[in-house]
């Protein structure tokens, strides 16, 4: 392999005036339609909006932000719950601060969780074109329960034996009691530190992209109005 | 162009738009609901009530700790009896007319309540000492009929039991061996060797505690505990939590049906509940394509309270189209 000679002393470099060389954007290929769609489907502009309709100003709006906001903090507090192991806020005062972080922001997490659901419910969101997104809210609701389900059983204490004991029939009546043990810690804690919040975080980041893709749905029409 | 396939620009054509920082508006709420659970957790704190042990059953009710274990060995504990996915028993099999997935799915998590709550244990415990050697072969030898004469007698008397100095003393009778064993097995659990020694699989390492939590939840102990935390089926169980915390109120209406005829009196209430609550949250989901329930916000005037400013301002005239009344010059 060679290298280009670099110029040595005494010799002139000259180039002429150049013009920017043009970004020349391949669309053949896996990566040039991906990045074509997203291009064409998701442009920064609709990511992180600057202008929004007029009627968007409502409480109702920030619901859906609260409750990221929550998982924020329920994800952060168990990540530091998962790097301690799961009997060492039992015996710490910090554990025990940073359990009941994690426990208040679920709480919260639901509370706006369900406020945003009715407030979506009430504004009828799924209309134009936008039922995809209402069914992947659907089904975070239902994933972040199950998430929440494998939490109380992974506390190691009175409650987690309590609901482990009280909930297996639910699940073994349906058959699944084998793949799903309530009373198996080990697999309900990998369930609740890894799969299930994976599960809820990729879906949040779905539901997001759509909504930002279609943006807000227009107010239900006056009587009169088409919509 | 219909609006389904508008591009935003033409979906809001005409729409007055207005200033909107998303990230100062995440950030902000983000700090908020910090600030929020902070305040709550420094207030409330957590519950965390100490996890139940076979140490402590046997400590505070022996005469309940040595009732279970006689039922699991004579095979007439609820575990022994349950079914799939433990046994090929069938007490706790539940079906709906002829379809029972919980029995079609089978055995996934074996369990022998005899030999894993009784035999292994007192087995693996007998060692350096004689009577228990002795009488676990006289047992094992015995024919099942001898057997079952011997826990017949023995779980009667248990009725009328007392709690003599650490020991169930029960009313002199043709027990056999029974006895030994028991007395042995309480000591065992008191001094929270039963704990281990039915957390164990052969393994050093143990994250599975069916075995355990199967043999506490046939005794009364661990129930009278969970009533008195208010934690009973019919005190909307699974859903509640020990002391006043919130526990899982999102889980209301799964716990509801349990308390709302008939469910909460069939046998099958468990199918019953988990396929009412397939099914709606397969609605919940599906709900922009129902009829008759994706209107009802149309005829509910909360989206007016939600968009008030949008509705103060009276719809716009319908734009008037031309009609040329003149005769066509072709």
């Amino acid at each position: 392999m060679t290298t280009p000679a670099s110029p040595g002393p005494g010799d002139t470099v000259t180039s002429a005036p150049t013009e920017p060389t043009p970004v020349r954007r391949e669309t053949g290929g896996w990566t040039g339609a991906a990045a074509g769609w997203l291009e064409r489907r998701l442009p920064i502009g609709k990511l992180l909006p600057t202008r929004q309709p007029y009627y968007i100003g409502s409480w109702v709006y920030v619901f859906g932000v609260v409750t990221i906001a929550a998982l924020i903090w329920v994800v952060l507090s168990g990540v530091i719950l998962t790097f301690s192991g799961p009997q060492w806020w039992h015996v710490s005062s910090v554990g025990r601060f940073i359990n009941s972080l994690h426990f208040w922001s679920v709480q919260l997490f639901f509370i706006f969780m369900v406020l945003h659901l009715w407030g979506q419910f009430f504004m009828a969101s799924w209309r134009d074109g936008r039922a995809r997104t209402w069914m992947v809210g659907g089904l975070i609701f239902a994933v972040s329960i199950l998430t929440a389900f494998t939490g109380y059983l992974s506390q190691q204490n009175f409650d987690s034996q309590w609901i482990a004991i009280s909930a297996k029939d639910a699940f073994n009546s349906t058959g699944i009691g084998s793949f799903f043990n309530p009373l198996n810690f080990g697999q309900m804690y990998g369930l609740h530190v890894m799969l299930a919040p994976l599960a809820v975080i990729a879906l949040v980041v779905v539901h997001l992209v759509m909504v930002r893709i279609k943006g807000v749905v227009k107010p239900i029409g006056r009587p009169g109005e088409s919509r | 162009m219909s609006e389904r396939s508008q591009t935003q620009e033409d979906y809001y054509q005409g729409v007055p738009m207005v200033r909107y920082d998303l990230l100062k508006e995440i950030s902000i709420v983000t700090v908020v609901m910090l600030v929020l659970a902070t305040v709550l957790a420094l207030a409330f704190s957590s519950p965390d009530v100490p996890s139940v042990t076979i140490k402590a059953w046997a400590q505070a009710d022996p005469v309940d700790f040595v009732t279970t274990a006689t039922n699991e060995l004579s095979d007439q504990s609820p575990s022994a009896l349950y079914g799939a996915p433990y046994n090929s028993g069938s007490a706790s099999v539940q079906s709906m007319g002829p379809v029972s997935p919980q029995g079609f799915a089978g055995v996934g998590v074996p369990v022998d309540p005899a030999n894993d709550f009784v035999l292994t244990p007192l087995t693996l415990a007998s060692s350096g000492s004689p009577d228990l050697a002795a009488a676990l072969k006289t047992y094992n030898s015995a024919s099942d009929a001898q057997r079952s004469q011997w826990l017949d007698a023995y779980t009667k008397a248990l009725a009328k039991a007392e709690v003599r100095q650490g020991r169930v003393a029960v009313a002199a009778g043709a027990y056999g061996p029974i006895p030994t064993m028991m007395s042995s097995l309480l000591g065992v659990a008191r001094t929270g060797g039963l704990d281990g020694l039915l957390a164990t699989s052969g393994h050093f390492y143990q994250t599975d505690f069916s075995r355990p939590l199967l043999f506490m939840s046939d005794g009364t102990y661990l129930a009278g505990l969970g009533k008195a935390q208010h934690l009973a089926g019919n005190q909307w169980g699974v859903m509640n939590e020990t002391g006043l915390y919130p526990g899982q109120t999102w889980l209301w209406l799964f716990t509801m049906w349990y308390q709302v005829p008939p469910v909460s009196t069939a046998p099958n209430a468990d199918l019953v509940v988990m396929a009412i609550m397939v099914l709606l949250t397969t609605l919940l989901i599906l709900v922009p394509f129902i009829p008759g329930v994706r209107s009802i916000p149309r005829l509910v005037p909360i989206h007016r309270l939600i968009w008030r400013r949008y509705y103060a301002v009276p719809a716009p005239p319908r734009p008037v189209v031309p009609v040329n009344l003149a005769p066509d010059p072709t």
